[in-house]
Parts: structure tokens; C-alpha cells; sequence
């Protein structure tokens, strides 16, 4: 059982820290993990991708072939329709929807909101909203977290929880609870929508 | 004991418990979490290994060698385009040979993710005739680093680690092996071995010479080299580093085709034999340039290779899954189409980078005088040729905006501006600035120092606190060096300095200084933090 995730985003949204949250967990439930992230020239304001992928059995390429993602994870709404030709027919994906504006020609947001309403799987959350609803804005990454939890195959609320407290622990308590509290949100959220 | 790293950490720590006294480095993408991994490790802290930055990589190189005399284990790491700066060090480092291990780890970027070209080091690494280890995976990396110590000193020669971007900056889990301790300082045994008279040079070359049969050899039986039995042997594969991953993705339940995994160069030269002797054709899948199929296939191409120059692979740029599939003849799955309307969102310079100041005073300043006249350099503020600027029009190699900007005054171009970055102008800025002094050239050179090496992640720059000393120190006159601060308020006075000395017909530098943005917020973070332990 394998799970390959695209996780996409803009330079500084934090899908670094995504990652590393689902990697602990993987790791604390003794899954293989490999984790291919984008560094340099591009972490300015530029499109960052990570690939990020877990099984039961030895994972040999870092990178996600085209066509067999299981997961577009995109804090960013355009961002998400850039990997479109790595996802898999089956694969699902799970975006923000607030538009981060840093170049002239940005489509507009019903533009991009019609393209990816035409993608067969899709979950599609404010979650700018959501985590300023909750008093920090900047846990928007891991309200998107929280909402793509129930296609993270083999890894549950309380791994990515445990995973969370490992790696915020130095940061004390109330950063471990401010993002735990955004996974939840992010969670609850996108849940209501598949029981809807 | 096993950890989470990089590729390029798995190196770090490889070499760490390999037994290193120092690493020498000037930070460059993909090669600058290695270095930076030393920097922040406990073990490495406590036992006082070297780890502070170089101001180029011809320093780094060369202290390495220093280190490597004395004795001990080094090792010097870059990426690919710096080892152009060391390499009249790195050379020469093959025929002096070494005392104590000393490992040259390269980190090469094909498809140019941070980088001005894709060449390949381990052109380098045959050219100067040592062995080179090119990893497939973060343990091969992290295994690599600790065994090339003794690699180096069982044949006394440096020994190059090539990695690409893809291994440097992907992560996975790697078992550590038990750390071994330093060596002690040791004179090298013969007092003239690294004396390279022509006389000297001439034995110590020979001895090289003689090497390398032994260095190939050790390929053919290193357990990084393997033979793996196949099937159907209509077709051989050679994979070379990474490369192999990409093959195993494809066939996870193993490889139909014979295959022979090339991790240790020179080519295992009895591997290669038995794989051709025993399959129709060859299929080479390598990580930047085919040089391995070049070489098997040679001038006349006797041999029936495909690979990278027959089109079976792109020409260039970096190998992926898919590449490989469509080379074997598998099927690629490919889904939806990228929307037309996805626009590409290039780097960008931050909000409230003092760059933005100084194109804005420059463009402004050179309304009059026309386009065409800016050399630029490597840095954040290569920015400045795209939108909404386009300020620059050269960025071709660390330094050459000074010296490309004296040859076009040279030829007529008058006056002509280099612009440089703090760091990159200590890293190789100086001796052009020396050039020009020395004819007093009119150029006008703009230092825009933002207090640190900004683009490959706020590292200190060597130049902090020293660039005027430094340009009155090479001879500028002390009236034609300006520093100034790049905020909006001083738009006009900028402006007006910039114009001013552009009619001054010999050498100006004017310092608009101001810390990197994304630096001062670290800077304040870890003060934070120190404050509250």
C-alpha cells in the first residue's frame, strides 16, 4: 500500500512544514518514506513542489510518477492545477482556495475555480478563512493539513497529532495546540462535506 | 541508530562520523545544507570540527588540501559551477595526492534549477583521473561520505562525491554506522610530495598514472558496483547513480534486463565487458551529461548503445520515472493536462528588499544614457532582469560584473556599471576591482550589500563590516566610494549619486547598505530564542 502526494504551494506558505508532519507520522508508524523538496533559487516567492511518499515496502525513486499521485495538496489554488498531469485517475484533489497574487498575469479566481470544479475528485476549502476564524492566520497550512487527513492512507488524527507535538514541541505547548486545533478544523470541515 | 536526512545531510553526517576534523565550503544550491548540517551538529560543535564558510571555493579547496597535509580527514563540498573556481586547486590536488582522506563532494544541478548551466562534474572527476562515488540514495550517501575517507588514503589521491539536486534535497531514512574517531596530525611521509616542481610533479604524475588500474579495479569489486541477473538479454542497462531508483520504480518485482548499477567510477571496466558480451544492446541511463555512453560507444560507435544521444532520453536536463518508462518502451500514464491559463510564477525579490531601492535609483539614473550597459552578477538581485525591472543584462559567472563591465568601458562602452552583491564581491570581485584600478577604468560599480549571502538562505557573508576598507584598500579613491542606505526616502539623492559618478571618468563604488529582509527576521528569531534559554 503506497501513498504519493504532490504538495504544492508558494515559496514561504509553509508546505515544508506539511511534509514534515506527515513524514514524522509516517515514520513513527514505521512506514518507508521519501520526500523530494524544492530548495534554492525558486523558495523566493517562486512555485514550490514536494513529493512526498509513504508505503509498507521500500520506496526506491524520490520522484512521484506522471499519472499515480493519490494526492494534490495545494495551499494555493493555482498551484494546484500546475501538477494536474502527475495526479491519478483516481487521485483526489484537496485545495486552498485563496489566491496568493505575486504575478501580473493571475487568472482570475473564478477562472481557476471553473478549471478545477472540472477535475473529477475534489475537495476545496478556504482555509485562509478557516484558520483566521481560529485566530492564526498562519496555520493555514495545517487547516489544509487537517483537510486532506482522511486520504492519508495508514496514517490517522492521532499520528498526525503525535507527529505535530514531535515537531513543534520546542516551540511550547500553545504552538503544538494552535496547530493541532487547525488540523482539526481543516478536518471537521472537509468530513461534513463528504457526510453532505 | 537512524535518522531523517537529505541527501545532502546523509553526506554531512557521513562524514562526521567517517571521522572529518573540517569541512570547507562557500555556500551554493544544492550543495549548502551540507555544510549548514555540520554547522548545527552537536557532535560536530563539541569535537570542534571546521565548519565556518569560504570565501570561494578555491579557499575552501585549498584548506581542505591543508587539512588533508597535516594528516587529517577533509572534505571541501560546492556545487557543480564552483568547482570552476577550484578547479586549478582540485587538479593540482590530484598530483600532489594526499596524507589524510580528503573527499571534493560536488553537487551538480541538471535542468539548472538555481544554477547558469548543467555541466557535469564527473567530467571533472576523469579529467583530474581520481575515483568518484555517485550515490543512488540517502544511505548510499551517507555510507559514500564515511568510506571515502578510506578510499582516499588506501591510494592517497582526493576522492569526488557527485550528487545531483534531486538526491541533495530529498529525504528519507538512513542507519548510521558507529562514528569513528579523528586522525591525529601527521606530517606526510615523503617532505616533497606536495612540492610540484616540474621534476616533482613529473614523479608525483607518474605515480597517479600508475594508480589508475588499481582505482579500476577497486570499481569492478566495490560494493557499490553490482551486476544484477536478468532474463531476457535482448537489452543490457547501465544505471548510473540515481538513475537506478528510477529503474527500480519502474520494476519493483526486479529488472527483466541484466543490469549493471554504476555507482563507483572509473567504470568497472569487468561489469561493463560481461554486460555487453551477454546482451544485444546497451541502454545508458545517467544524470546529466552522457558521458558514459559517450564513452562506450566511442567515435566509430562500434558498440549499439542508446541513451541520452540517440534521443532514447532527453539531451538534457534531469532524469525522472517517466523519462526512463518511455526508454524501456513501458507505458506512462499521464493525467489531465496542465490549463493553459496556469501562469508560471518565477522567484521574486522580497517585499522590502533593499534591491528594489537600488533598481529603481538605477533605472532612473540611467534614463539618459539608454539600455545596455549593467553587468550583473549571482545573487538575489539577478532578480533584477525580469519583470517589472529588466535592469540587468549580464549574469554570467561569480565576479564578472566588475571585469565584463572594464572590458566593455575597454572597447568604448562608456561608462559601463557592474552590479554585485556583497558576497559574491568578496568571492571573487576583488581581483577585477583590482583590473580596473590598476587603468583606472570608468566604471561604476554598485555594491548593493544586504549583510549576508541571501539566495542560498541568509549565510554570513565574509565581506561584513569590511567592503570599504576592502575597495580603499585595492586603490579606489577614498571621494568615489560612497555607502548610502537604499529606503525610499533617499530615492533622490541615490538617483543623483549614481548620475554623479557615472560622469566620473575612473573607478566609483557606491555600498547602498541595508541587512537582507528574510535575514534580519532569522537574526532576530535566534535572539530570541537565546534570550529565553
Amino acid at each position: 500500500m503506497k501513498t504519493d502526494i504532490i504538495l504544492a504551494g508558494v515559496g514561504g506558505q509553509g508546505i515544508l512544514s506539511i511534509a514534515a508532519a506527515i513524514g514524522t507520522a509516517a515514520l513513527n508508524n514505521e512506514l518507508y518514506i521519501k520526500q523530494a523538496e524544492t530548495h534554492g533559487m525558486s523558495q523566493r516567492g517562486g512555485a514550490v513542489v514536494s513529493h512526498l511518499r509513504i508505503s509498507d515496502k521500500p520506496i526506491y525513486s524520490d520522484l512521484i510518477s506522471e499519472g499515480e499521485a493519490d494526492l494534490i495538496l495545494a495551499v494555493e489554488p493555482l498551484e494546484a492545477l500546475r501538477y494536474l498531469p502527475y495526479l491519478a485517475t483516481k487521485g483526489y484533489i484537496v485545495t486552498n482556495t485563496t489566491p496568493f497574487v505575486n504575478i501580473p498575469d493571475y487568472p482570475t479566481a473564478e477562472e481557476i475555480m471553473k478549471q478545477l470544479h472540472q477535475q473529477t475528485h475534489l475537495v476545496a476549502i478556504d482555509a485562509d478563512k478557516v484558520a483566521e476564524d481560529l485566530g492564526n492566520k498562519l496555520a493555514s497550512n495545517m487547516v489544509m493539513l487537517g483537510a486532506a487527513a482522511r486520504f492519508l492512507n495508514h496514517i490517522d488524527l492521532t499520528a498526525l497529532e503525535k507527529g505535530i507535538a514531535e515537531l513543534f514541541s520546542r516551540k511550547g505547548e500553545e504552538v503544538v495546540k494552535a496547530n493541532v486545533d487547525a488540523i482539526h478544523a481543516g478536518k471537521t470541515l472537509v468530513d461534513k462535506q463528504f457526510q453532505d | 541508530m537512524q535518522k531523517v536526512l537529505l541527501g545532502a545531510e546523509a553526506i554531512a553526517q557521513g562524514a562526521i562520523d567517517g571521522g572529518m576534523s573540517g569541512v570547507y565550503a562557500y555556500p551554493g544550491t544544492p550543495s549548502t545544507e551540507i555544510t549548514e548540517y555540520i554547522q548545527s551538529n552537536k557532535y560536530a560543535r563539541e569535537q570542534k570540527l571546521h565548519s565556518m564558510w569560504s570565501t570561494n571555493e578555491k579557499t575552501a579547496m585549498e584548506s581542505a588540501l591543508g587539512m588533508a597535509y597535516a594528516g587529517k580527514r577533509a572534505m571541501v563540498c560546492m556545487k557543480h559551477v564552483g568547482l570552476n573556481v577550484a578547479a586549478d586547486c582540485f587538479m593540482n590536488a590530484a598530483v600532489t595526492g594526499v596524507n589524510g582522506g580528503m573527499i571534493v563532494t560536488v553537487a551538480d544541478d541538471p535542468s539548472m534549477h538555481s544554477s547558469q548551466n548543467e555541466q557535469d562534474s564527473r567530467y571533472y572527476g576523469r579529467f583530474a583521473q581520481i575515483p568518484i562515488l555517485e550515490p543512488s540514495n540517502q544511505q548510499e550517501a551517507y555510507d559514500m561520505a564515511y568510506a571515502a575517507f578510506d578510499l582516499s588514503e588506501e591510494f592517497g589521491v582526493p576522492v569526488m562525491i557527485r550528487i545531483t539536486t534531486r538526491l541533495a534535497h530529498s529525504r528519507a531514512v538512513v542507519q548510521l554506522s558507529p562514528v569513528r574517531s579523528q586522525n591525529s596530525l601527521k606530517l606526510p611521509d615523503d617532505p616533497r610530495q606536495f612540492v610540484l616542481l616540474p621534476n616533482i610533479a613529473r614523479k608525483q604524475y607518474r605515480k597517479l598514472l600508475a594508480g589508475q588500474s588499481l582505482f579500476e579495479e577497486k570499481s569492478n569489486t566495490s560494493p557499490f558496483n553490482q551486476y544484477h541477473e536478468g532474463t531476457d538479454k535482448t537489452m543490457g542497462i547501465i544505471a548510473c547513480g540515481i538513475s537506478m531508483n528510477y529503474l527500480m520504480e519502474k520494476f519493483p518485482e526486479g529488472c527483466p534486463y541484466p543490469v549493471v548499477k554504476v555507482s563507483q567510477y572509473p567504470l568497472p571496466r569487468k561489469l561493463v565487458t560481461r554486460l555487453s558480451e551477454e546482451t544485444g544492446y546497451l541502454l545508458v541511463l545517467e544524470e546529466g551529461y552522457p558521458i558514459i555512453e559517450e564513452l562506450i560507444k566511442g567515435y566509430l560507435e562500434k558498440e549499439q548503445v542508446k541513451g541520452r544521444l540517440d534521443g532514447t532520453l532527453p539531451r538534457d536536463g534531469e532524469l525522472n520515472p517517466d523519462h526512463v518508462a518511455k526508454a524501456l518502451g513501458l507505458p506512462v500514464h499521464k493525467g489531465n493536462d496542465v490549463p493553459s491559463l496556469v501562469a508560471n510564477r518565477p522567484p521574486a525579490l522580497c517585499v522590502g528588499c533593499s534591491h528594489h531601492d537600488v533598481f529603481k535609483a538605477l533605472n532612473e539614473a540611467l534614463k539618459e544614457l539608454g539600455d545596455g550597459r549593467v553587468f550583473s552578477d549571482i545573487g538575489c538581485y539577478t532578480m533584477g532582469a525580469l519583470e517589472p525591472y529588466h535592469s540587468i543584462n549580464t549574469c554570467v559567472d561569480m565576479g564578472a560584473s566588475i571585469t565584463m563591465a572594464k572590458g566593455a568601458a575597454d572597447a568604448g562602452l562608456i561608462p559601463a556599471i557592474a552590479l554585485i552583491g556583497d558576497s559574491t564581491f568578496t568571492h571573487s570581485g576583488i581581483t577585477g576591482l583590482l583590473d580596473a584600478v590598476v587603468e583606472n577604468s570608468p566604471i561604476t560599480i554598485i555594491i548593493s550589500d544586504n549583510e549576508s549571502t541571501s539566495m542560498t538562505g541568509g549565510q554570513e557573508s565574509s565581506a561584513k563590516g569590511r567592503i570599504e576598507a576592502i575597495c580603499e584598500g585595492v586603490g579606489v579613491l577614498p571621494g568615489h566610494i560612497h555607502v548610502v542606505l537604499p529606503v525610499k526616502k533617499n530615492h533622490e539623492s541615490l538617483v543623483k549619486l549614481i548620475k554623479d559618478e557615472l560622469n566620473y571618468p575612473g573607478v566609483s563604488v557606491i555600498i547602498p547598505r541595508r541587512i537582507c529582509v528574510q535575514k534580519n527576521r532569522r537574526d532576530i528569531k535566534i535572539k530570541q530564542v537565546a534570550k529565553s534559554i
